[in-house]
């Protein structure tokens, strides 16, 4: 089907539609009905209208087996993508639930609006196999994700890590948009599959390097991996904590599902080869480097860190690295595995913001002292935050854990006869043994030390309260039963 | 039913979990009642296997699906080495919370966390495939921490960072094994699967083999204190409270030793012929070294710390034999010292600790406890002589058959260890001299410090009878155990470790 009549138009981008009547609707109502009242209320009927937006487009998207390609590759849907776009809208569910309680606003409408464009940046993400069409979905949901780090507009803070966030992206974008140029001018097309079909008997011409280069640079900058993530931290840090969730979750798994997509089909041909001792140029070598160098200066720096936020910035920045390895390893497997992981990663750091977020409503601040007596103030609240800190340490019977498996065992299978990529896993393993030190640190102060003698017991309000348990739930159930998930990534 | 003592000790950790937040009787009611209806399963379960099947089989408890994509199921099953560590298990549990009978702080989550810690061992020791084993093996490192982090003594942050990195460190080793050794073995037979019985069928490539085995062993040998990476083990034990202590010593150092023999040795038998040498040779400077070191500390705690290592250091010697009388002793001894340590800890750390709030030993020698409390004197003189390896006690079997399967080996080691064995003497009969019975003038009979100490209570007693009774039973009658163990060197899970190779 490639005639591109409005109708078949709006059957393949209907999540998209649904969202986006949703952003309206949310837009009017918060101008309209619910002006005056309190800030809660207009958080709670707002987010609610978003929530169900959001499910809707998921239900939609989970419910139809077509696949489509619109407009030679503009939009292309298949199970695989639909199934991508459910968990992004999931995690903006649980995004905007975690926000309800926020303080942080008076502008709620623009809040879950912003969030929601994103949202739609991402699902057409997803859905692009096309140069032009992956440029702008992802530029729509980076401008967002600008703002919604700048939103705080009481905290110096947010502005500095929004206006840090900004220039970095913008350099990243022009990088990205260059190689794509690049790419072009080598292949003739923007297509995916046609650049692929154009590339083969060019081996690695100077330019298509270049171009290869510039790509890996704005994905690097996307997915927060060194040497491109200096941003990640004070924008981490600063952005109001729902929107630093979003940025780590949602994001996440659109970024790392089309760098996957743009390597292994629009760079076929030159892969070159990452293995010990049989170095090939190419852009897994590239890939590898960059992971290995996440997953080191990421775990590392993590230590020694005295802010939550920043902590799990620097850990995000390790998971980059581990998820590279994912998208290096270049083989069906291990692109269901890299899903997989991203998707529970997102889950689960969700939660941990979601945790962060209350803890800073309570004590006014997210350094590690604040954490100090949680499972004496709030029980629930603080087995939630045991749940998310141990699966991103890969303890099992934990979501991150069987993640790990997946993803490692898949690395290594990449190559099996003289399992050449062994190196990158025993790296990978070495550093998740170091994380397990920081993300102790933090459950220390939570179960270990004392409150402060008169803290009272921690209100956490009814709806973020929910959503944390539903996600501390699903990242228990997914660990025991990861076929719940994997069934749906399968390599089709 | 054995499946069971895991299910039973996690619907514990969930009643407890509901309790209210201060009803520190009911805690630790539910807490006992649990930990003993998973010992009554325990011996129930191992009994009825015995009766009804051959122990040398390996018998299925439990089988379901799980992750297919990765041949991973959820496989339970034990044969005759399982079910003595199953037992033992039960056993340690059951003393380990009648010995933290007077834990206040908190003993709601006190007793949550040591039955997860229970539930994750029996667990490790029923699993017979080997990602869940080792999702039950990385279970227990959480618990651990905070039990000893929490509420423990002596530089408790510390010693339980220390322990629970080392014991991530290990599992992390194992973990790079277990990732390579599954994608050899999808390569070599052309289908995933992560059952034990079926991987212990494939031959490894000797290459392979040769430097995974010792990247798995040492992964988990950490846990069983094998020299030099023991360096936790006195640190962790003397920061723990008694029952954590007890545990550690009794049942969590044996996670490590099951897991060098089961999963290691079983799977790469090439490997463990070729290590074999180097595995004595550290194995034996960890029993002089453990001994030695432990005759000259001040800290009562340590003494046992210390004898710990030198213990384990036993049963990595028996493992390192590689012949079935040094096996058989291995898991012998394995049995033996988790609960001879178990009670050694129980003197100390409530006993005697708990009461007097010192440890130093030369504090010790003026108070004259072996006339203030005549029950713990005798008490540590029992398990300091089955400790030495008295005949009669389960230690001297355990350690006897070890030395045989030594000398058929390593001459030189069986007699290095009879060094060892002299120290252990020592060190003991120091430790009860200096805490118990010493000549120092007492006291003025009226000084506030003798009689201030209360008397030892009932569940103290009940925990040292039963952890007393089940060492003479094992040392008097070693073939009720034997029975169970030796059928298993048999089986063909141990056929090319045992017969494979050069003899």
């Amino acid at each position: 089907m490639n005639s591109g009549d409005y109708f078949d138009l709006l059957r393949c981008a209907a999540p998209e539609a649904i969202v986006t009547l949703t952003v309206l609707v949310v837009l009017g109502a918060d101008l309209s009905i619910l002006r005056g009242k309190s800030l809660a209320a207009r958080f709670q009927v707002g987010g609610a209208l978003s929530v169900l937006g959001c499910l809707s487009a998921a239900a939609f998207a989970f419910t139809r087996h077509e696949s489509f390609d619109l407009l030679n590759g503009m939009i292309v849907v298949d199970p695989l993508t639909d199934f991508v776009k459910v968990a992004i809208l999931l995690l903006t569910v649980f995004t905007i639930l975690i926000s309800t309680a926020g303080k942080f606003t008076d502008h709620v409408g623009e809040y879950l609006s912003l969030i929601l464009l994103g949202t739609i940046g991402l699902l057409f993400l997803v859905s692009a196999g096309d140069l032009l069409m992956i440029f702008v979905s992802l530029e729509l949901a980076s401008l967002t994700l600008y703002i919604l780090t700048a939103f705080n507009k009481r905290n110096a803070r947010s502005s500095e890590a929004a206006l840090k966030y900004f220039l970095f992206g913008g350099m990243s974008a022009a990088f990205l948009l260059f190689g794509f140029s690049l790419l072009y001018g080598v292949s003739g097309s923007t297509n995916l599959i046609e650049i692929a079909r154009h590339l083969p008997g060019k081996g690695l011409d100077p330019l298509l390097l270049v171009a290869l280069v510039m790509t890996i640079i704005g994905f690097g900058f996307k997915v927060a991996a060194v040497p491109f993530h200096l941003w990640a931290p004070d924008a981490y840090e600063g952005a109001p904590t729902p929107s630093s969730a979003f940025i780590a979750a949602g994001s996440k798994v659109a970024s790392f599902f089309i760098l996957a997509k743009i390597l292994s089909v629009g760079f076929a041909g030159i892969e070159g080869s990452a293995v010990w001792h049989g170095y090939v140029a190419g852009w897994t070598p590239v890939v590898a480097v960059v992971a290995a160098l996440s997953m080191v200066l990421g775990n590392l720096t993590a230590i020694v860190q005295s802010s939550v936020k920043r902590l799990l910035a620097y850990s995000a920045i390790a998971h980059a690295g581990y998820m590279l390895l994912g998208v290096l390893s270049n083989t069906a497997d291990s692109r269901s595995a890299l899903m997989f992981y991203v998707i529970t990663y997102g889950l689960t750091v969700v939660g941990a913001f979601g945790v962060v977020t209350v803890v800073e409503a309570a004590t006014g601040g997210d350094a590690l002292q604040n954490f100090a007596g949680l499972s004496r103030r709030s029980p629930a609240l603080s087995l939630c935050l045991l749940v998310f800190l141990l699966s991103l340490a890969g303890i099992p019977p934990l979501a991150g854990f069987i993640g790990k498996f997946f993803l490692f065992s898949a690395t290594v299978a990449a190559d099996e006869r003289n399992l050449g990529l062994l190196w990158l896993v025993i790296l990978a393993i070495a550093m998740s043994a170091v994380s397990f030190y920081y993300y102790l640190r933090v459950l220390k102060q939570a179960y270990v030390e004392d409150a402060p003698a008169d803290a009272p017991a921690i209100q956490i309000p009814a709806l973020t309260l929910f959503a944390l348990v539903l996600l501390a739930a699903l990242v228990v159930l997914l660990g025991c039963a990861p076929t719940l998930l994997t069934q749906f990534l399968l390599p089709r | 039913m054995l499946a069971w003592t895991i299910y039973t000790s996690f619907i514990g950790v969930v009643v407890l979990m509901l309790l209210p937040r201060d009803a520190a009787r009911a805690a630790r009611w539910v807490a006992l009642f649990t930990a003993i209806a998973g010992c009554a399963l325990a011996f129930a379960g191992a009994i009825l296997q015995a009766r009804q099947t051959n122990l040398g089989d390996v018998t299925p408890i439990a089988q379901a699906a799980w992750i297919p994509a990765l041949g991973a199921t959820y496989y339970l099953a034990a044969d005759g080495i399982s079910l003595v560590l199953v037992v033992l298990t039960g056993l340690a549990a059951v003393a380990g919370i009648l010995f933290s009978w007077n834990i206040e702080k908190r003993t709601k989550e006190f007793f949550a966390f040591y039955l997860v810690l229970i539930g994750g061992v029996y667990g490790v020791f029923l699993s017979f495939d080997v990602l869940l084993l080792f999702v039950f093996y990385e279970l227990t490192i959480i618990p651990k921490y905070f039990l000893i982090a929490r509420w423990g003594s002596t530089r408790k942050e510390y010693g339980a960072m220390k322990l629970a990195l080392y014991s991530f460190v290990g599992s992390h080793l194992v973990l790079i094994g277990l990732v390579a050794t599954w994608v050899v073995a999808r390569a070599q037979t052309g289908h995933a699967t992560l059952n034990l019985q079926l991987l212990s069928q494939i031959n490894f490539p000797a290459g392979f083999q040769h430097w995974v085995f010792p990247l798995v062993f040492v992964g988990f040998a950490i846990l069983a204190g094998l020299w030099p990476f023991h360096t936790w083990a006195p640190t962790g034990h003397v920061a723990a409270p008694t029952a954590g202590s007890m545990l550690l010593a009794g049942v969590v150092m044996k996670l490590g030793a099951y897991g060098c023999l089961r999963v290691a040795m079983v799977l790469f038998p090439e490997g463990a012929r070729e290590w074999q040498g180097v595995i004595a040779a550290l194995a034996v400077i960890g029993i002089i070294y453990g001994a030695g070191v432990a005759l000259v500390q001040r800290d009562f705690k340590f003494v046992i710390g210390y004898s710990s290592v030198s213990h384990m250091g036993f049963v990595l010697l028996g493992l390192a034999t590689l012949n079935a009388i040094g096996l058989c002793g291995a898991v012998l001894q394995m049995f033996s010292h988790g609960i001879i340590a178990g009670l050694l800890f129980a003197v100390v750390g409530r006993m005697v600790y708990d009461r007097t709030h010192t440890r130093d030993l030369h504090d010790l020698e003026r108070l004259n406890l072996g006339k203030v409390l005549p029950f713990a004197g005798v008490t540590f003189v029992i398990a300091g002589v089955a400790s030495m390896g008295l005949p009669g006690f389960s230690g001297f079997v355990a350690e006897f058959q070890i030395l045989i399967g030594a000398w058929k080996v390593f001459p030189i080691t069986a007699v290095l260890t009879g060094l060892g064995i002299i120290l252990g003497v020592a060190y003991t009969l120091r430790a009860v001299q200096m805490a118990f019975y010493s000549d120092t003038p007492p006291p003025a009979p009226h000084s506030p410090e003798a009689h201030s100490l209360p008397p030892i209570t009932l569940p103290e007693r009940a925990g040292a009878v039963l952890l007393i009774a089940a060492s003479l039973v094992v040392g008097l009658f070693p073939t009720l155990l034997m029975n169970w163990i030796e059928p298993c060197l048999k089986s063909p899970l141990f056929a090319r470790l045992l017969n494979g190779g050069p003899q």
